[in-house]
């Protein structure tokens, strides 16, 4: 079978129940970390969750050294999850407790706490590593995770974990959107602010312990930090948002286990990674809302506005253009001859032009207070602004001016 | 006792141990130099982010040369930080998206690209795998040829150095010569920007300067200590000498000596701690470092005499 024909049953869970239900698991993780996520990037502060994923390692480390002792083989999944979510809720409050009673920035403390607890990690590795029953234990795999040989009893406990946390967001989701916004608000309206933030943070806790299989600590936060960016591009509002971030995430877990499985070899986490950049990329470019080729059209639409609507004033002031793209521009409309003399078209398109540039004028001096001056972006015509009415009085005005001038 | 210390700092020391912990102590300085100042602008970070991205540079160096030669490997992994900190800016720029997250996915999805990419190849017959470049290996940076503290004045001994000592001692100097030649305005372009703008200083160059800095600080440690513990070198000693004095002159000091002390204790904790507790093998000293390096921002945090903001009442 070849890769494609493997993908594309995997894709539709054909191939076999293992794959599915791990494709379905992190379907389901990258859904929980796509909405809980979306909070943390609204509240900025994205990159707790960096120091989060990195203070698993001793937690890992030393679960597993407490099953070995009690006589286990220390694999047990669920066990090294609680270890991991145990040292990463210590990481999380030393944060906390270094940025409010100590003059560190929180960036510096973020950066301590997951400095530190992954070297003590990795020491702890190395003791594990020297241990008899540790030799196999794989727990490297948590670094960059692992779907290979994945029980059915470990993809259950994710895909229910995951489940939950999504649960939990859709419960808390409006305190957490007001605190995100406006966290002084959110407080005289009577929320526990710092409650709420622990929770946020709680829940990107969650997300990374029950991510460690199969992303891995390092990556982990990907999956939350990415999703959040590429659903921004698409939407202003907070809803919508949560929900395409739920949606880029799942979809990114899901297609990055199914490819994973396709091809054994590849490291489940940075393939799930790079497929949500590749969603991240397509939104970045296309969304039509704030996504760059929307804006670059924009923007080129605007230049040719500019460079028409000035190369008629030009010509209705009987004045030479030299302008490359003003000349392209206005040949093409038909409104100047290749040797730059004005066409009929052209004459009756700039004596329009000047016309409407002078009522703006007089419109500017007689009605300063007039709302269409403050919208007016130099490039709209006057009709479209204003009432017949009003650019009748506009045209009475200059008559008169040009009266007293003569 | 006396007859101990001698034998433990003996030839077997100087063969074994001392360039691992000379070269740990290089690396914690360059980073620790240039961490100073990133702290105090609140880029802490940045630090993070690119020693993330020097995976991918060595590997996209491996892939375009197919050797592991350090010369490459060092403009791969400069380049990859140059290229991490241009994306960072595109991405804040176009998506107008927040700084950390920002960083946060063009690292995680640089290191991502690495990972793989070192998966697909066939890298099987060199040296370079995640695990190394996760964790370093200081404790392979033996010097061969030595056979007392004598081979330091002998040449041909000498001549056997592990290479990543020179090259860090450059890198110390340059980082060092860098810091010293341009104080005055890293200074002042650190605490007020508006003012380094007004009196003629380029801030903008500078603040890449030092980003390239800190780049050449991660790739040149990063080999010793392994990329994610040179975080710790980047923050921790910078973050508790912060603790310690309101002077920037005396903070880049205590910085100095803080990395110092983790890179010394954390390798004689590495390698013979072990050893105490009737264990014959070492743990990493990597790991170790970085451990003891929070260990001492801990102790700052509690009794660094500038602990507090401003303004904070000191609690009694």
């Amino acid at each position: 079978m070849s890769f494609l024909d493997y993908f594309i049953s995997a894709l539709f869970l054909q191939a076999g129940y293992n794959s599915a239900l791990v494709a379905v698991g992190a379907g389901l993780l990258g859904l929980s970390a796509g909405s809980a996520g979306a909070f943390i990037f609204l509240r900025k502060r994205a990159l707790v969750s960096d120091a989060i994923s990195h203070a698993t390692l001793p937690g890992v480390g030393l679960a597993f050294m407490i099953m070995v002792a009690f006589g286990s083989d220390g694999r047990w999944l669920p066990g090294l999850i609680i270890g991991s979510a145990v040292s990463s809720a210590i990481g999380l409050v030393m944060v906390e407790w270094i940025t409010r009673k100590t003059r560190l920035t929180e960036d510096a403390a973020i950066g301590a706490v997951l400095s530190v607890f992954f070297g003590f990690g990795i020491v702890l590795l190395t003791i594990i590593q020297t241990m008899s029953s540790g030799r196999q234990a794989g727990l490297e795999n948590f670094l960059l995770g692992s779907t290979a040989g994945m029980l059915i009893s470990e993809a259950m406990t994710i895909a229910i974990a995951g489940a939950l946390a999504a649960g939990f967001v859709f419960l808390l989701r409006r305190p957490m959107t007001l605190v995100a916004f406006d966290p002084d608000y959110a407080a005289t309206t009577g929320v526990n602010v710092r409650n709420i933030d622990l929770a946020m943070m709680g829940l990107a806790l969650i997300v990374t312990v029950i991510g460690l299989k199969i992303v891995g600590l390092i990556l982990i936060v990907a999956l939350l930090i990415i999703p959040p960016v590429a659903a921004r591009f698409w939407t202003n509002q907070v809803g919508p948002m949560i929900g395409i971030a739920a949606g880029v995430g799942g979809l990114s877990g899901y297609i990055g286990a199914v490819l994973s499985a396709a091809e054994a070899s590849l490291p489940t986490g940075p393939i799930i990674v790079l497929v949500a950049f590749g969603f991240f990329l397509i939104s970045a470019l296309f969304s039509p809302l704030r996504g760059g080729l929307a804006s670059w059209l924009r923007h080129q639409r605007f230049q040719r506005r500019v460079h028409r609507r000035q190369g008629l004033l030009s010509l209705a002031r009987r004045e030479p253009i030299y302008d490359g793209l003003t000349i392209r521009i206005l040949r093409r409309a038909g409104m100047i001859r290749a040797d730059g003399v004005a066409t009929a078209r052209g004459r009756i398109a700039a004596e329009k032009a000047a016309r409407d540039e002078a009522r703006w004028a007089m419109a500017r001096r007689i009605l300063p207070d007039d709302s269409a001056i403050e919208r007016y972006d130099g490039l709209t015509p006057i009709e479209r602004m204003m009432t017949p009415d009003q650019i009748a009085e506009i045209d009475h005005m200059i008559q008169t001016a040009q009266g007293a001038k003569a | 006792m006396i007859n101990d210390l001698i034998t433990a700092l003996g030839a077997e020391f100087v063969q074994l141990s001392l360039t691992p912990i000379v070269i740990g102590i290089l690396a914690a300085i360059a980073c620790a130099l240039p961490g100073n100042f990133l702290l105090l602008r609140r880029q802490a970070l940045i630090g993070d982010a690119i020693s993330h991205v020097v995976l991918p540079g060595i590997v996209a160096a491996f892939l375009v040369t197919g050797t592991i030669t350090a010369v490459p490997m060092m403009l791969g992994a400069g380049g990859a930080a140059i290229v991490a900190v241009v994306m960072i800016e595109i991405v804040k720029r176009l998506g107008r998206v927040e700084p950390g997250a920002a960083m946060g996915l063009v690292f995680t999805t640089l290191f991502a690209a690495g990972v793989l990419f070192l998966e697909i190849t066939d890298t099987s017959s060199v040296h370079i795998d995640v695990q190394h470049a996760l964790l370093g290996n200081l404790e392979s940076l033996i010097w061969f040829d030595a056979e007392g503290w004598g081979s330091l004045i002998d040449p041909k001994a000498l001549a056997t150095l592990p290479p990543q000592l020179p090259r860090l001692a450059i890198v110390l100097v340059v980082i060092a010569l860098f810091i010293f030649l341009f104080w005055k305005e890293l200074k002042i372009s650190t605490f007020d920007a508006a003012f380094a703008e007004a009196v003629g200083i380029r801030t903008r160059t500078l603040g890449f300067a030092l980003v390239v800095a800190t780049a050449i600080a991660a790739v040149a440690a990063f080999d010793a200590v392994g990329s994610i513990i040179v975080i710790a070198m980047f923050v921790c000693p910078p973050a508790s000498a912060r603790l310690m004095t309101n002077q920037l002159g005396r903070q880049v000091g205590w910085s100095v000596i803080f990395a110092t002390i983790s890179a010394i204790l954390g390798y004689v904790f590495a390698g013979y701690g072990p050893g105490w507790f009737g264990s014959p093998y070492a743990v990493s000293a990597a790991g170790m470092i970085a451990t003891i390096s929070g260990l001492i921002l801990m102790l700052t945090c509690l009794f660094g005499p500038q602990r507090k903001r401003i303004g904070q009442q000191a609690e009694t």
